[in-house]
This record gives C-alpha cells, structure tokens and sequence, in this order.
C-alpha cells in the first residue's frame, strides 16, 4: 500500500489531498500512467509532467524512479519557496 | 543550526540573541522575506507545505551551506499559512569567519529554499475573486546553476 500525496493545484485539480493506492506499479511512470487512467481529474492533473514534480518517501526524484519499498509519493507543482 | 517550519511570526532580534556568538565568527549575514503586493490589489498568500519533507530537504540544504562556507551558526525559518501583505515571510541568519562566506551562504540558502523547499504559493486577491498559484520562474532555476561546481 502506497500513499499518494498531492499538493497545490494538483490537489485541487484532483480533489483529495491524498489516495491511499494498492498498486504494483515499478516506476513513478507506471504510477502515473495507472492514475491517469483513474478519471479525467486525473488524467487533467497528469496531462503535463513538464510542469510537475515526484518526491518518493520525501526526497525529490525522477519520474523514471523506482518505486520499490516506497511508503509515500507525492506529486506536485515546481516549488515556490522562499 | 536551528531549522523552523511555522505559521506563527517570528521575531528577528529574538532569533539573532546569542546567535554567531562562536569566537571564531567575523561576519554574521541576515535576510527576511516579506509579502509584497507588486499590483495594489493582494490581500493575502496562502503558502502550502509538505510536513515532514519541508524540514527534511531544509536541514539538507543547511548542512551543505554550512559545510561549503564552514559556517560557525545557521539559522532558516520559513512560515505556511495566511500572511498577509508586508508580514515576514522567512529569514535566514548565516554565522562565518568572513562576510564573503557569510553573505555567499545566505544567498545559497535563499536560492535552494525558492525552489527545493516545498512550499507553493498562492495569491489572493482584496476582493476575493481572484486566487491564483504563483508559477515558478525560469530564473529561479537558473540561480541554481551558478552554485554547481
């Protein structure tokens, strides 16, 4: 079981700060791909990975990242810190 | 080093009492964010963070800050929540044996903090109708480069 955590707009985009995902996806790609295949909110908020970000267990990541032994993904916006 | 992520205000002259007070320290560097209304009409930001991952890849970026400059103290806060126009943003306090080092760390930090802390800012307008997510600018990025080495 995988938590899935969304922040900015890709939370309001989707409309749940979180989803709590039984999956056996590999990479952060496949998680993607199987999210998008959800419902149009999600495949809205996935549309563009140019414009996204991918943490895994809190540290920032590449989207072809492995997923093994993951607790926690998030997914959100470049950040605008400081 | 002292890492905070709060939505309570911070008080500068409380956070600098004691701080650099390490005798090999010449030099101590602060900076504040506030929030500034560049239109007239900002009422607010509403600043969302990543609990958890905002202390963890602060204390990341503060660690490499102190071992690049050798600082002798460092100190970021960084609040979330609603702040309104002209309330203080953040700070970071940077302790060297040199300005050159204290100064060049801050601005490291500050660099890192806008884009590989996760915060996002939202701006909300006086009349309520407009709240839009600020966009990260191509130059923050940039900014990173010039630290690479």
């Amino acid at each position: 079981m995988v938590t899935v955590v969304y922040f900015a707009w890709v939370r309001e985009r989707i409309g749940v700060p979180f989803d709590e995902i039984d999956t056996a996806a590999v990479t952060v790609m496949d998680l993607v791909t199987e999210l998008k295949s959800r419902d149009a909110r999600y495949d809205l908020a996935f549309s563009d990975l140019a414009s996204l970000r991918v943490a895994v267990d809190q540290e920032l990541v590449d989207f072809d990242a492995p997923l093994k032994g993951a607790r926690e993904v998030a997914f959100f916006p470049p950040m605008t810190g400081g | 080093m002292k890492i905070c992520v709060q939505s309570d205000d911070f008080d500068i002259a409380q956070e600098l009492n004691g701080f650099g007070t390490a005798p090999n320290t010449g030099a101590t560097v602060t900076f504040t964010g506030l929030v500034r209304d560049d239109t007239g009409a900002l009422d607010h930001l509403e600043i969302e963070h990543y609990p958890g991952m905002c202390e963890r890849a602060i204390a990341k970026i503060a660690d490499e800050a102190v071992q690049r400059w050798a600082l002798t103290d460092c100190v970021v806060i960084h609040r979330y929540g609603k702040l309104k126009v002209g309330e203080q943003i953040m700070m970071v306090a940077t302790a060297g044996r040199h300005r050159s080092e204290a100064f060049e760390a801050a601005e490291y930090l500050m660099d890192y903090l806008k884009s590989r802390a996760p915060f996002w800012k939202k701006e909300v307008s006086r009349d309520g109708k407009q709240a839009e997510w600020v966009s990260a600018k191509g130059s923050d990025e940039d900014a990173l480069k010039r630290w690479s080495r």
